[in-house]
């Protein structure tokens, strides 16, 4: 059989739960080798659509398979291929981090040797050899995380899925947890990860795919996504006194688009430079004095409030999940 | 993609196995160091076996024909039938607990047989059912409780309890997997158990219930498996004086055992492969 020429299939997939459409005609496609990063707030559907890669669940329409396996039609071979760590750490309690690892070895089929072997050599690279032999309800979020993360590569699979792998976990061991990720993907593994967060996706992903209310939206490489924007953003800070008046001015410039934060307004600029001196001729005009105001290069965060109108989840700690 | 040569979707037997061996050390690990567990496992149904006994044991003897003899020898064939249904409700709460955690997304997820978490859940509580009904037959022993026809006769007794604790886990894996959430297990399970331990000759002779109960306690599954558990243990003459038949109690709760599994097990299959977290 030649080698399929994508890690990761999926046409037009339909999914809905009652009344609701998680899904509303998802396509995807990816090659080997690479980390995919699916970008989308709560809700967006990133977790159905994982749900259904996996074969957890089935699509209402729509085809998808793992490389190059019909997800529908041959869902036992697909689980040879795939390794899935959803968003909760499903690592069991009151096991010890060597019992969770081995047992899930067991059931990818490795010989119990096999499964102590790899065990061992997993927990030395996440690691947790010290607290390898204690149970896991004393672990930390991060070492839950890290563990999940072991144990859903033991099986060596060809296409990992990790579903929001940092959601819930604080600021240090985020970054920890993305330098682990790197590392145990970079042998040949390919990724597909979701996220609520930019920066991961900014972080991990080779190619993001953009995914709102059940439809995929955008899809290139994050400076790809970025170029979209154009040339930037205009920030400008004002006084709360001046905030109607600028913003006045600001939607001028921009032809009616307007940014508002609660301590900022940005609009996009094009022109760079020159929309920028635009800006500041229009609240010159008006008296008005900006505390600050800048020209700044494109964020995904920019990019994501293009495309939803809506911003993302801020990369803070304890999000909710999906 | 269509079907392509050499992709195989079926799963050995003995691969099988192995996965349900696997799921059940799993359990069983968990069933030994979730403290709680141990606690409820063994001191709850101690405490029910002395409550009855020694605080409802004279009125409910005194009230009803026991056939002549101590309550204790009464009881506790039907309290163990009780202790491996209330037991099994561990079934239901386990892969609720599972299914919150994520793990059995996990275990979807991975290649292994269908019914092996299922296998390796019932298992594992069977075991522990085994383990909680040898205490309460220790307990009973050190209260007074005897048996009258013979050692195996007594072994078979408790064996056909335990099995039928054994059908009635994959009630409750079919309950939980439906419910979902351990809350809800807890309560949906308890829903059928409590009027058929209740209403029934666990505790007091049917013939002591008004009439119109009478016709449900005689011939519901925990009447049946109590009065085979009692015509295994106690003297000829007190089993005949109940009424009680060894060999047509034997084949009625084989009946129930088999149409239990056969009806649930299937069920529980099904629920287990849709069921969503």
């Amino acid at each position: 059989m030649a080698a399929p020429m994508y890690a990761v299939e999926a046409d037009n997939i339909v999914k809905t739960f009652d009344d609701v459409t998680a899904l509303d005609g998802v396509s995807v496609q990816f090659e080997p080798g690479i980390i995919y990063g699916l970008l989308g707030p709560n809700g967006a559907g990133k977790t159905t659509l994982i749900r259904i890669l996996t074969t957890l669940l089935k699509a209402d329409s729509g085809s998808a398979s793992v490389v190059g396996i019909d997800v529908a039609a041959h869902p036992v071979a697909v689980r040879h291929r795939i390794g899935l760590a959803g968003q909760s750490a499903a690592v069991d309690g009151y096991l010890t981090g060597r019992e969770n690892v081995e047992m899930v070895g067991r059931l990818y089929n490795l010989s119990a040797e096999e499964a102590t072997r790899r065990a061992n050599d997993l927990l030395e690279r996440i690691n947790l050899v010290d607290a390898a032999d204690r149970q896991v309800r004393t672990y930390s979020g991060g070492m839950r995380k890290r563990l999940d993360l072991a144990a859903s590569i033991v099986g060596r699979p060809e296409v990992l899925f990790l579903d929001e792998p940092t959601t819930g976990i604080d600021p240090g061991s985020r970054i920890d947890l993305w330098d682990l990720i790197e590392e145990l993907v970079g042998t040949g593994t390919t990724l597909l990860l979701t996220t609520q967060y930019l920066d991961e996706a900014d972080r991990l992903a080779d190619r993001i795919g953009v995914i709102d209310h059940g439809s995929m939206i955008a899809e290139g490489t994050s400076d790809e996504l970025k170029t979209q924007m154009g040339g930037g953003v205009v920030e400008i800070h004002v006084s709360d006194d001046d905030r109607a008046t600028a913003s006045q001015a600001m939607m001028r410039v921009s032809g009616g688009e307007l940014t508002q934060d609660r301590n900022s307004l940005s609009i996009p600029a094009p022109d760079a430079s020159r929309t920028l001196a635009a800006v500041v001729r229009e609240l010159d005009a008006l008296g008005v004095e900006p505390r600050d105001i800048a020209l700044r290069k494109p964020t995904l965060d920019d990019v994501f409030l293009a495309l939803t109108g809506d911003k993302p989840t801020p990369a803070t700690v304890g999000s909710d999940s999906e | 993609m269509t079907a392509t040569t050499g992709i195989s979707n079926r799963i050995g037997v003995r691969a099988a196995l192995t996965h349900i061996r696997v799921v059940t050390k799993r359990n069983v690990l968990r069933n030994l160091r979730l403290p709680q567990l141990v606690l409820f496992a063994t001191v709850q149904p101690v405490m029910f076996l002395l409550l009855f006994n020694y605080v409802f044991g004279g009125a409910i003897a005194g009230g009803g024909d026991t056939g002549g003899l101590d309550y204790i020898n009464f009881l506790i064939p039907g309290i163990l039938v009780q202790t491996a249904v209330f037991g099994s409700g561990q079934t239901s709460l386990g892969l609720t607990e599972d299914l919150a955690a994520g793990v059995i997304d996990r275990f979807r997820s991975l290649p292994m047989a269908r019914s092996a978490v299922l296998a390796g859940r019932t298992i594992a509580d069977f075991l522990r059912n085994v383990f909680v009904n040898a205490l309460m037959l220790v307990v009973g022993f050190l209260m007074g409780w005897r048996y009258e026809q013979g050692f195996l006769a007594m072994v078979l007794g408790v064996a056909m309890v335990l099995l039928f604790g054994y059908s009635m886990s994959w009630v409750m894996a079919t309950i939980g997997l439906t419910v979902k959430t351990p809350e809800a297990a807890q309560s949906a399970g308890f829903l059928p158990i409590f009027p058929l331990v209740f209403a029934s000759s666990v505790f007091v002779p049917v013939e002591s219930m008004p009439s119109w109960l009478q016709g449900f306690a005689d011939n519901q599954p925990i009447t049946v498996l109590t009065n085979t558990a009692r015509s295994l243990m106690l003297p000829d003459e007190v089993a005949a004086g109940l009424g009680l038949d060894t060999g047509t109690l034997l084949l009625q709760s084989a009946g129930w055992i088999l149409a239990i599994l056969a009806v649930f097990a299937p069920f529980a299959v099904r629920q287990y492969r849709k069921v969503v977290s």
